[in-house]
C-alpha cells in the first residue's frame, strides 16, 4: 500500500485525480464520442473557472486577505466585455478573420483594463483600511459585493443582455462522430495560455520569486527589504483582471448573461479555491479542473443529481485532505 | 461593560424598552395592514438578528448559512400545514421536523468546519446555503419550487376569526380596533418572539456567554485554560441555528405563504448582515435597534428614494441611483462607512459613550 502511493506521488500524486476521473467516467458512459464532447466541455469550463479563481486564490495566498467580493470583478467583467462586444458588433459579425479577432481582444483588453483600474480602487480604498482583521474584512468586501451588484443594475438593467460571439467562434468542428465547439477549444486555449504566463512569471522572474517567497512567509520578505504592500497591491490589481477576463469567457460561452452571474459563479470559485487549497495556483487549476469535469460528466450521467454536485465534491475532498488537495506552503 | 458608568447604557436600553413598547401596543397605534406588517417583521428580525450576533458578535464565527436554517423552520411549517391541513398538529410537527434538520445540519456544518479558520468556515456556509436555496427551487413537488407555497394557519388565527363578540354578534373591537384572527396571530408572534429574545439574553449574560467572549477574543487562550473551544463553537452554532430555524416557522405562521424569497433568499441574509452591523456587533441591544432601522428603511426608504429619484428626472445616472428598488445600494455604502468608523455600530458606540464620560 505504501508503495502504491509513492510510485502514486512519482507519476503526479493529486494532479492524476482528473485523469481517473475521466477514466471512471469512461466506464460509466460507455460512448466514446460522448465522452470526448463531455470531457472537452469540463475542460474548458475548468479553464475559464480558473481565470476567475486564481486571482482570489493568490490574493489570499499573499496576504491573508479573502475578497468576497470577487465575483464583482466576473460580473463587471462579463458586462463590460459584451457591452464593448455589442458596440462592434459590426466587426463581429464581419466575414474577416482580422477584424473578428480586433473586435475580441479589444473587448477582452476593456474588460482586462476595467479589472485592473476597479482591483487597485477595490485594494487602496475598501481593502487596505482593515488588513489583518478578517471578521472586517469579510464585512467589508461583502458590503462592497452589494454595492457593485447594486452599481451593475443601476447600469445594465436587471434583464438579460445578449452577448454577440465574433463569427469565427461560431459553430463546432467534426472528428467523425465526435463534435467539439470552436468557442470550447478556444476557452481551453487561452486558459492554458493565462496558466502557462502564471507559471513562468511565479516562478521564473524576481517578481515571481518574491510573491512566492511572500506566500511562504511575509515578514521575512519584509524584513529583507522589500516592499510587500506594493507587491500586493500588483497581485490584487492582476488577479482582480483575471477575475474579468474570465467573466468575460463566460458571457460569451453562456451568451446570456445577467446581474445574477456574479453570484452564481461565486460560489463555484470558491468551491474551487477550497477543494484547490488556498494559495496555490496549481491546486486552483486542479480544483477548476475537477469542478469542470464533474460537473460536465455528472450532469450527463445523473441529471438530478447535478446541482449538488460541486458541493459533494468539496465535501469528499475535504474529509479526504482537510486543507484542500495542494494548498501553498504555509 | 455593565459595571461601567451607565449613561450611554441606561439610553440604549430605554430605546430598546421603548421599541418593545411600541411593538406590544402595535396594532393599536398604527391602525393600517401595512404597519401591522412592518411590526410583525421587525418582531422575527430581531429574533433573528439576535441569534446571528451570538455567532458574530459574542463568538466570532462569520456564517452566511443563517437564512439557511431560518428557511428550514419556515418549509418545515409551511410543508405541514399544507399536507396535514391547518391545525395545531400541524404546526408541531413542522416545527419539530424543521428544528430536526437545523439541528442535524448545523452539527455536521460545525463538526466539519468549524476546527478551520474562520474564513474557511464562512466560505463553506455560504457554499451550504446556496445548495438548500437551489434544492429548494428544484424540488417542487414538495417545496412549490419558485412560486413558494402557501397555506392556511390554524383556525386561531383568520382574519374572520373572531376572539370576542359585542352583543349585536359583531366582532367586539377595543379602542377601535377589531379583536380578530390577525390580532391574535400578531399577539402570537410578538410573545414568541419576545421570548426567544429574552433567552438569547439570558445566555449571552451566563457564564456560557463568558466562554463565547473569552473564544472571540483569544481562541488559543481559551483553548489552553480548557475549554472545548469546537465543543463550544458547534454548541453555539446550534443554538443559533434552532433560534433561526424557530423564528422561520413564526414567520411561515404569520405570512401563510413561504417561498424563497421570504425565507430562503440570499437577501434575507444580506439584511440580517445589513442589521447586526448597523445595530451593533456583540451588544444583544444592536439587533433591536439594527432590525427596526432596516425593516422601517425597507418599507418607507423606498417612498423617500422615489421621490428623490423624480426630483432629479434628467440628469444622467442619478435618477437610475436613486430609484427605490436601488435603495440597497445606499445601505451598502452606509454599511462599508460603519464597519470603518463605528465597527460597533450604533448600539456599541452609545453604549461606551457613557462609558468614557
Amino acid at each position: 500500500m505504501n508503495q502504491l502511493s509513492q510510485t502514486l506521488e512519482r507519476f503526479g500524486g493529486v494532479y492524476l485525480l482528473p485523469v481517473f476521473v475521466g477514466l471512471i467516467a469512461f466506464v460509466l458512459i460507455g460512448a466514446p464520442s460522448s465522452w470526448v464532447t463531455l470531457t472537452v466541455a469540463g475542460l474548458s469550463m475548468g479553464m475559464m473557472i480558473f481565470l476567475m479563481a486564481s486571482g482570489l486564490s493568490l490574493i489570499f495566498g499573499l496576504m491573508d486577505v479573502l475578497n468576497f467580493g470577487h465575483s464583482a470583478f466576473i460580473s463587471f467583467g462579463a458586462f463590460v466585455s459584451a457591452s464593448a462586444l455589442a458596440y462592434m458588433s459590426g466587426w463581429l459579425g464581419a466575414d474577416n478573420i482580422a477584424l473578428n479577432l480586433i473586435a475580441l481582444f479589444l473587448a477582452f483588453g476593456a474588460a482586462l483594463a476595467f479589472g485592473l483600474v476597479a482591483g487597485w480602487f477595490f485594494e487602496v480604498v475598501i481593502i487596505k483600511p482593515v488588513y489583518h482583521d478578517h471578521l472586517r474584512q469579510i464585512l467589508i468586501t461583502m458590503g462592497a459585493l452589494i454595492v457593485s451588484e447594486q452599481i451593475i443594475l443601476a447600469v445594465w438593467g436587471g434583464a438579460p443582455v445578449t452577448v454577440p460571439r465574433p463569427a469565427f467562434l461560431e459553430g463546432s468542428w467534426l472528428f467523425g462522430d465526435v463534435t467539439v465547439e470552436i468557442y470550447r477549444a478556444f476557452a481551453f486555449a487561452l486558459g492554458l495560455a493565462v496558466y502557462i504566463a502564471l507559471y513562468f512569471v511565479l516562478k521564473r522572474t524576481r517578481i515571481g520569486l518574491l510573491i512566492r517567497a511572500g506566500v511562504e512567509n511575509r515578514e521575512m520578505v519584509e524584513a529583507l527589504g522589500f516592499k510587500i504592500n506594493r507587491l500586493f497591491v500588483g497581485v490584487f490589481m492582476v488577479g482582480s483582471a483575471l477575475a474579468a477576463l474570465g467573466g468575460a469567457m463566460w458571457a460569451g460561452y453562456e451568451t446570456l448573461i445577467t446581474p445574477a452571474l456574479g453570484g452564481e459563479m461565486m460560489i463555484v470559485v470558491f468551491i474551487v479555491v477550497i477543494i484547490g487549497g488556498l494559495g496555490s495556483v496549481e491546486g486552483t487549476l486542479l480544483g477548476a479542473i475537477m469542478v469542470g469535469l464533474i460537473a460536465n460528466y455528472i450532469g450527463f450521467l445523473a441529471p438530478k443529481l447535478a446541482l449538488a454536485s460541486n458541493m459533494l465534491l468539496m465535501m469528499a475532498i475535504l474529509l479526504w485532505r482537510p486543507s484542500g488537495l495542494k494548498p501553498a506552503v504555509k | 461593560m455593565t459595571h461601567s458608568s451607565p449613561r450611554g447604557a441606561l439610553f440604549i436600553k430605554s430605546v430598546v424598552l421603548l421599541i418593545g413598547a411600541l411593538l406590544l401596543f402595535a396594532p393599536f397605534l398604527f391602525q393600517e395592514t401595512r404597519s401591522l406588517e412592518v411590526a410583525a417583521r421587525i418582531c422575527i428580525f430581531v429574533v433573528l438578528v439576535a441569534s446571528y450576533d451570538l455567532l458574530i458578535g459574542y463568538t466570532g464565527i462569520v456564517s452566511f448559512a443563517h437564512t439557511m436554517f431560518f428557511g428550514f423552520g419556515a418549509y418545515g411549517a409551511a410543508i405541514a400545514l399544507k399536507q396535514m391541513g391547518p391545525g395545531w398538529d400541524a404546526v408541531l410537527v413542522g416545527v419539530l421536523a424543521g428544528l430536526a434538520v437545523s439541528i442535524v445540519v448545523a452539527i455536521a456544518i460545525g463538526l466539519l468546519s468549524l476546527r478551520v479558520k474562520a474564513i474557511f468556515f464562512a466560505m463553506i456556509t455560504l457554499a451550504a446555503a446556496s445548495v438548500v436555496l437551489v434544492l429548494a427551487s428544484q424540488l417542487s413537488d414538495l417545496t412549490g419550487g419558485e412560486d413558494g407555497i402557501t397555506y392556511k394557519a390554524p383556525q386561531v388565527f383568520k382574519t374572520a376569526n373572531k376572539l370576542m363578540v359585542d352583543d349585536a354578534g359583531k366582532v367586539a373591537r377595543v379602542f377601535g380596533v377589531k379583536l380578530n384572527g390577525k390580532l391574535a396571530a400578531y399577539y402570537f408572534v410578538f410573545t414568541s418572539c419576545l421570548v426567544l429574545f429574552i433567552l438569547c439574553l439570558r445566555m449571552v449574560a451566563s457564564p456560557l456567554g463568558t466562554v463565547l467572549k473569552a473564544i472571540r477574543e483569544n481562541e488559543a487562550r481559551a483553548e489552553a485554560i480548557g475549554y472545548r473551544v469546537v465543543a463550544y463553537r458547534t454548541f453555539v452554532f446550534c443554538i443559533a441555528a434552532v433560534a433561526a430555524s424557530l423564528a422561520g416557522s413564526i414567520y411561515a405562521i404569520w405570512l401563510k405563504y413561504t417561498g424563497p424569497d421570504t425565507a430562503l433568499s440570499f437577501t434575507i441574509m444580506i439584511d440580517i448582515l445589513l442589521m447586526v452591523v448597523i445595530g451593533g456587533m456583540g451588544t444583544m441591544y444592536g439587533a433591536v435597534i439594527g432590525a427596526v432601522l432596516l425593516v422601517l428603511a425597507q418599507y418607507y426608504l423606498r417612498d423617500l428614494m422615489g421621490a428623490a429619484s423624480d426630483a432629479l428626472h434628467g440628469i444622467p445616472l442619478l435618477p437610475e441611483l436613486f430609484e427605490p428598488d436601488r435603495w440597497l445600494l445606499w445601505l451598502g455604502i452606509i454599511f462599508i462607512l460603519l464597519v470603518y468608523f463605528f465597527p460597533k455600530g450604533i448600539a456599541g458606540t452609545i453604549w461606551d459613550k457613557g462609558a468614557r464620560s
